[in-house]
């Protein structure tokens, strides 16, 4: 069995193609993007957060206070537009306000006078512009209504029947976790990756290549050729998984979490724990995938089912991002689900009990397990062998 | 020694090979002559164990194959009709991963490997990667690989498909060589000049059965013809997949 094993990671070793894709570009890929995007969107925040906020204003001359009070406040006002429908429309600007003509008379009567703030919020760059003319136009209103009450011998905060205090006890890990929700796909899928080139070339591959006749002819049990490619594969596949963890851990200590008030809790030690953890998706996925790339009658063939499996480590987080709730015991004993629910816990900074690592390991190793054997027995079939059904 | 009495294999409705007895003895070269689609591949399949016949019996120097598959393999060097390589590994890999499936030790696979280098002519090739390989330097190494563990019952399924007249001659050569050795050797070919420059008992295969057996010269007194072309048309009943 090891005599398979060596020999089927020599070969494929040997193959630069085989090399480049699975163990440079599969681990790396990933990490290097997602550091690229988050950077990206961090730096356009601050950059939005930070900028002079600039707003078109129409009919300003309707309420010259107002607008005083605003370039106080840092708004740089610029002039208004024929058609601010069309504007925003056509995206040249993300807010724009608008004072209608008997906004003076409104005022003088003591009525809400209506302001309106044009946008769309299907555009999520304008999201950040919109808070803070909201925010202003709110600041302003309260103001003046105080001052109103206040002349009026009333003490302001007769009008306010409640104060609301949100204490936020979320920590800058778990804020963190909420960035990092993403990881456990991408761990999965990395392993998938992993074993999905080596699955198919020592099955299909194999018998296309017209040596697994000759090889099933040496005197070694089947399960035993078999067992030594499975192994192969989840070496390879472990390869992998090991390699973009450290690629991600390594790359998010580009990110520039301090300005993101968020810490993030992917350090060696929680990638160690993570690799311990999906370890045995290792021999699952391999399994999976061996299965059925040795019934495919071809390399391509078995390529094209193989590409459907890969959204089968897209499930559990697609399920967790739909159906967002908390940490329940039996979820720690489905496979991929666990991985998936026990990595994002620790990435929030949450300790897991060694119980739940147990359930995932051994459930997982199980399904693994079986799966194993029933490759295993693949080989006592003559059509696999011979490529005619 | 091989043995075979009444083999029989189906694949769903087809009869592939339909009550085949023969015998190879050790130290003679016998030749399975077929037209292709004769049922010449599936009995050999069925005698390395990889098939397993419907009815009948078959035993390699003794031992039965369904009962103990890995005895009667580790008895046989089988060169089949696949010969795929491993295009990534040279030919001295190639054929030391046989010999470590085999459970040979590292110094055992050296010197056959440099014996079976010398015997077959692959020095020249035998560290280059397997690929781009003609196919005389192919069936070199898949015999190489099938004798790495010297075996003393040797199956070819169509040998010399594909080879020039030089490979062709010194893969002569070396089968003489193995019936000197005193091996069983067991070919099958559809070239009547093969068999007859080779075996020293011929067994025609034509529709699964048998329909001749016996040496060169018992084939032509048995037909009365002169050739042993018109005495294999003769036996078979037609010329049909001779020319294939």
């Amino acid at each position: 069995m090891m005599a398979v094993f060596r020999k089927e990671l020599l070969e494929n070793l040997r193959d630069r193609r085989v090399v480049v894709n699975t163990l440079l570009l599969g681990p790396l890929a990933a990490p290097l993007i997602f550091v690229a995007i988050i950077w990206f969107t961090v730096q356009q925040a601050i950059d939005r957060a930070e900028a002079d906020l600039e707003l078109v204003v129409v009919g300003a001359e309707h309420a010259p206070n107002l607008l005083r009070w605003l370039e106080q406040q840092g708004v740089v006002v610029k002039d208004a537009l024929d058609d601010p429908e069309q504007a925003i429309r056509e995206e040249q600007e993300e807010v724009i306000l608008r004072i209608p003509q008997d906004f003076g008379a409104a005022w003088s009567s003591g009525r809400p006078a209506v302001v309106e703030v044009l946008t769309d919020r299907s555009r999520r760059y304008a999201g950040t512009s919109l808070a803070r003319v909201e925010g202003l136009l709110q600041g302003y209103s309260r103001q003046i209504g105080q001052l109103r009450l206040q002349l009026r011998g009333v003490t302001p905060d007769l009008a306010q029947a409640l104060r609301v205090q949100t204490v936020d006890l979320s920590t800058p890990e778990s804020r963190g976790g909420m960035i990092l929700a993403f990881l456990p796909y991408v761990v999965l899928i990395t392993v998938f990756i992993g074993a999905m080139h080596m699955a198919i070339d020592t099955t299909s591959g194999e018998r296309e290549r017209r040596s697994l006749e000759p090889l099933l002819i040496n005197p070694l049990p089947r399960w035993q050729i078999m067992g030594g490619k499975l192994l192969a594969t989840t070496a390879f596949a472990l390869a992998t998984l090991g390699l973009g963890l450290i690629a991600f851990t390594w790359a998010l200590k580009l990110l520039p979490t301090a300005q993101m008030d968020m810490a993030l809790n992917l350090d060696w030690k929680v990638a160690l724990t993570a690799f311990v953890l999906v370890l045995p998706v290792a021999l699952l996925a391999s399994g999976l995938l061996i299965i059925l790339a040795a019934f495919a009658k071809s390399f391509r063939e078995a390529q094209s089912y193989l590409g459907l499996v890969m959204f089968i480590p897209m499930i559990p987080s697609f399920w967790i991002l739909i159906n967002p709730s908390r940490l329940e015991t039996w979820m720690t004993w489905v496979p991929l689900l666990s991985q998936s629910i026990l990595i994002l816990e620790m990435v929030r900074g949450e300790t897991i009990e060694a119980v739940w690592m147990l359930t995932s390991f051994a459930s997982t190793g199980a399904l693994a397990l079986l799966l194993a054997i029933i490759a295993g027995s693949l080989y006592n079939r003559p059509g696999l062998i011979f490529g005619d059904g | 020694m091989i043995e075979a009495r009444n083999l029989r294999k189906c694949f769903g409705d087809v009869v592939a090979v339909d009550d085949v007895s023969f015998r190879a003895e050790d130290g003679q070269i016998t030749g399975l002559l077929g037209p292709n689609g004769a049922g010449k591949t599936t009995t050999l399949r069925m005698l390395y164990t990889l098939l397993k016949p419907d009815s009948g019996d078959m035993t390699v120097d003794g031992i039965d194959p369904r009962r103990e598959p890995l005895a009667v393999k580790r008895r046989l060097g089988v060169v089949p009709d696949s010969r795929g390589l491993y295009d990534r590994l040279t030919a001295r890999e190639n054929v030391r991963y046989y010999g470590e499936l085999h459970g040979l030790d590292g110094a055992t696979i050296d010197s056959r490997t440099h014996r079976l280098a010398e015997l077959l002519g692959m020095q020249d090739f035998i560290d280059r990667r397997t690929e781009g390989f003609s196919q005389g330097q192919r069936v070199k190494v898949a015999i190489a690989r099938a004798m790495i563990h010297d075996p003393r019952t040797v199956l070819l399924d169509e040998p010399s498909n594909g080879l020039d007249v030089m490979s062709t001659r010194a893969l002569r050569h070396y089968l003489l060589s193995l019936r000197e050795e005193g091996r069983c050797v067991v070919l099958s070919t559809h070239i009547m000049q093969e068999v007859a420059a080779l075996c020293d008992r011929i067994v025609i295969i034509a529709h699964g059965r048998i329909a001749a057996d016996g040496s060169a010269e018992q084939l032509l007194a048995r037909s009365g013809e002169r050739s042993l072309e018109d005495a294999f048309v003769k036996l078979i009943g037609s010329d049909e997949g001779l020319l294939a």
